[in-house]
C-alpha cells in the first residue's frame, strides 16, 4: 500500500525501531513498552491495537515527541523525533479544542503558527472544514458542538498544517457506536484525499480492521508487538464490508489475539476457564446451593 | 419480567402498533404550542426573578419605614435611625452638593487606582508563578504569610510607610484586592488542561506563544473571578481605611455624619457604598463577557 507518486518525493515514513520506555518509580523502573519496532509507509493507514495499559498510547506519544524513548529510536522520514512539531499532527481522545477559539479559529491555529497570512489561513480552513462537513459551524465555539463534531474539528485542525503523519489516540473512544461508524468513514475519506500517513491507536477491533491497511497487535504490559496483520479489504471501504466473510475472519483472528492479552492484562486470576465457571469445583451441587 | 408483562397487556394488546409515529399533521401545532409555552416559561422565570427582587427590596424599605416611623425600641433601638424619607431628602440635597460629589469621586478614584495596580501586578505575577515552578516556590510562601492579614490591619503600617494619607489609602485598597486576584490567577493556571498545551505544541506553537495563546486565555475565566472578588474586597478595605485615616471619601463621609449628628447621611453613605460596589462588580462581569465571548457564565 503506497501512496500514488505524484512527482513529489514520498513523505511520512515513520520508523520506530527497538523502542522501549520505562518509568522511574520508587520500586525501580517499570517497563511500559519494550523492544517495539514498527513502521508506517508513506500514505499508509496503520493501527495499533492492544489491551488497555499495553503502552499503545505511550508509543504514539513517543512518535508525537511528548515522550523520549529510554531505548531505541523514533524517526520520521529519516529524521529522529525530537519534541513535538507540526510535522506530526495529533488528535487526542479527550476533546482538545481551544474553547476560546471558534471552529475556524481552532483550525487556523497551526497555520498562524506557521506564519501564513490571514487570507491564506481562511481559505485553507474553509476548504478543510467543507471536506469534513463543518462549513456551517465555522463561527461556533466548541462548547456548542457535539462530541462527533468536536473530534472532526480536531482532525481537521491537525491536518490543516499539512503534517507528514497524522497520529490519532483513540479519537472516537468517547463517541456512541453510530457516530463512531460515521466518523470512521469521514476519516477514511479525508485520508484518501490527502494521501497522508496515519498511525491510529484503538482498542476497538472492528475500527482497526475497517480503517487500516495494516494492524499491529500489542501484548499486555510491558507492551511488545505480538502480531502484524495485513488488511487486504479493498478501498474505498463501506460499512457493509463489516459483514463480509473476509472481515469477519480477520475479526476472529484479532479477537483471539487480543482476548489472550486482555486476560493477561487483567491479572493471572482470570482465565477463560474461570469465566465459564468450569474451574470452580462445585462437588456436584449447583452454584446456588453452594452460595 | 412476568409482572411487567402482565401490567402492559391490558393497556396495549398489540405491542408494535402504538409505538408507530402519530399522524404527521398532529404534532405540528402541538409542537408549536409547546414551544410557545416553553418560551413563556423561560420569560416568566426571568420576570418572576425581577418581581421577587423588587418585592424583597420594597419589603425592606417598608419594614425600615415602619420601624422608624413608630420609633420601635425592642432592645434594638430605632429611635435615632433616619427614615427612608429622611434619607431620600438628604440624597436630594447631596446630589447638588459639590462636597458630597467630591467624596464619591475621590473614593471611586482610589478604587480605580488601587484596584488597577493590584490587577496589573497580581495577574502577571500569578501567570508567571503558575507557569514557572521556581517562581511559585519562591513567592508563594511569602504571599501565604501575608494573605491572612486583613487590609485594615495594615492601616497603621501604611500610614508610617507612605508620605501622605492618600497614598496609604490607595495602598490599603491595593492590598485588599491583590490577594484574591493573585490566588485566582494561580488557580486558573493550575486548572489549564494539559491536553490543550500538547495540542498547541503539535500545531507548532513555541513556549512564548503557548503562554499567550493557551495558558492566558485558559486562565482568563478564573482571572475574572479573582477580579470580581478583588473588587469586592477593595471596597471593604477602602471604606475601612477612609473611616480610620481619611479626610475625604464616602467612607469618611459616612463616619463624619455620625460625629456631626447628621443621621440621614449615615444611611445615604451606606447606600452609596452598596450601589458603587454593586456597579463596579457588574462592570467587571460585563468586561468579562466582552473579553470572553466563548464563556457563557
Amino acid at each position: 500500500m503506497l501512496a500514488p507518486t505524484s512527482g513529489v518525493a514520498l513523505k511520512g515514513l515513520v520508523e520506530v525501531s527497538h523502542f522501549g520506555l520505562a518509568y522511574d518509580t520508587v520500586d525501580g523502573d517499570v517497563e511500559a513498552v519494550s523492544d517495539v519496532s514498527i513502521h508506517v509507509n508513506p500514505g499508509e493507514f496503520v493501527s495499533i491495537i492492544g489491551p488497555s495499559g499495553c503502552g499503545k498510547s505511550t508509543l504514539l506519544n513517543a512518535v508525537a515527541g511528548f515522550l523520549k524513548p529510554t531505548s531505541g529510536t523514533v524517526a520520521v522520514d529519516g529524521e529522529p523525533v525530537d519534541g513535538p512539531s507540526a510535522d506530526r499532527g495529533m488528535v487526542f481522545q479527550q476533546y482538545s479544542l481551544f474553547p476560546w477559539k471558534t471552529v475556524r479559529g481552532n483550525v487556523e491555529f497551526g497555520l498562524k503558527m506557521k506564519g501564513r497570512d490571514r487570507h491564506n489561513r481562511e481559505l485553507a480552513a474553509r476548504t478543510l472544514l467543507g471536506l469534513a462537513g463543518l462549513s456551517q459551524f465555522e463561527n461556533h465555539y466548541p462548547d456548542r458542538l457535539s462530541g462527533g463534531m468536536k473530534q472532526r474539528v480536531g482532525i481537521v485542525r491537525a491536518l490543516a498544517t499539512g503534517p507528514k503523519v497524522l497520529l490519532l489516540d483513540e479519537p472516537f473512544g468517547a463517541l456512541d457506536a453510530q457516530t463512531r461508524v460515521i466518523m470512521q468513514q469521514i476519516l477514511t475519506n479525508m485520508w484518501q484525499r490527502l494521501k497522508i500517513s496515519v498511525l491510529f491507536v484503538t482498542h476497538d477491533i472492528d475500527e482497526a480492521i475497517f480503517l487500516s491497511d495494516r494492524v499491529y497487535c500489542m501484548t499486555a504490559r510491558p507492551g511488545t508487538i505480538k502480531a502484524e496483520i495485513m488488511v487486504p479489504l479493498e478501498r474505498p471501504r463501506q460499512p457493509a464490508m463489516m459483514m463480509s466473510s473476509e472481515f469477519l475472519a480477520l475479526r476472529r483472528g484479532l479477537m483471539s489475539l487480543i482476548r489472550e492479552e486482555s486476560l493477561k492484562a487483567m491479572g493471572g486470576e482470570i482465565s477463560d476457564g474461570a469465566l465459564e465457571g468450569l474451574s470452580i469445583d462445585l462437588h456436584g451441587q449447583s452454584l446456588a446451593d453452594v452460595l | 419480567m412476568e409482572h411487567a408483562a402482565r401490567k402492559l397487556e391490558p393497556a396495549r394488546p398489540m405491542v408494535a402498533v402504538p409505538v408507530a409515529p402519530p399522524v404527521p399533521a398532529a404534532p405540528q401545532p402541538a409542537g408549536l404550542m409547546r414551544q410557545a409555552r416553553r418560551r413563556f416559561a423561560l420569560y416568566r422565570g426571568r420576570l418572576r426573578a425581577l418581581l421577587l427582587a423588587a418585592l424583597s427590596l420594597a419589603a425592606f424599605v417598608l419594614a425600615w419605614h415602619l420601624l422608624t416611623k413608630y420609633r420601635v425600641n425592642i432592645y434594638v433601638r430605632f429611635i435615632n435611625v433616619p427614615s427612608p424619607a429622611d434619607v431620600l431628602d438628604s440624597a436630594r440635597r447631596a446630589a447638588h452638593d459639590p462636597r458630597f460629589l467630591m467624596h464619591l469621586a475621590l473614593s471611586c478614584r482610589r478604587i480605580l487606582i488601587g484596584f488597577s495596580l493590584a490587577a496589573v501586578v497580581a495577574v502577571p505575577l500569578g501567570l508567571v508563578m503558575g507557569r514557572f515552578r521556581i517562581a511559585r516556590e519562591l513567592v508563594f510562601p511569602l504571599t501565604e504569610v501575608l494573605r491572612p492579614i486583613p487590609a485594615i490591619a495594615w492601616v497603621p503600617m501604611a500610614i508610617m510607610l507612605w508620605p501622605s494619607n492618600e497614598e496609604s489609602i490607595v495602598f490599603i485598597t491595593f492590598l485588599g484586592s491583590f490577594f484574591p486576584i493573585l490566588i485566582n490567577t494561580l488557580h486558573g493556571m493550575a486548572m489549564v488542561d494539559p491536553v490543550l498545551v500538547r495540542a498547541a505544541q503539535c500545531l507548532g506553537a513555541r513556549e512564548a506563544t503557548i503562554f499567550r495563546e493557551v495558558y492566558f486565555p485558559a486562565a482568563l475565566p478564573h482571572i475574572f473571578t479573582g477580579l470580581t472578588v478583588g473588587m469586592g474586597v477593595a471596597w471593604v478595605s477602602l471604606i475601612a481605611a477612609e473611616m480610620i485615616s481619611g479626610q475625604f471619601g464616602i467612607g469618611y463621609f459616612t463616619w463624619e455624619a455620625y460625629s456631626l449628628v447628621q443621621y440621614p447621611d449615615i444611611a445615604l453613605g451606606m447606600i452609596c457604598i452598596g450601589v458603587l460596589g454593586l456597579g463596579s462588580s457588574a462592570a467587571i462581569r460585563g468586561i468579562g463577557r466582552i473579553v470572553m465571548p466563548w464563556s457563557r457564565a
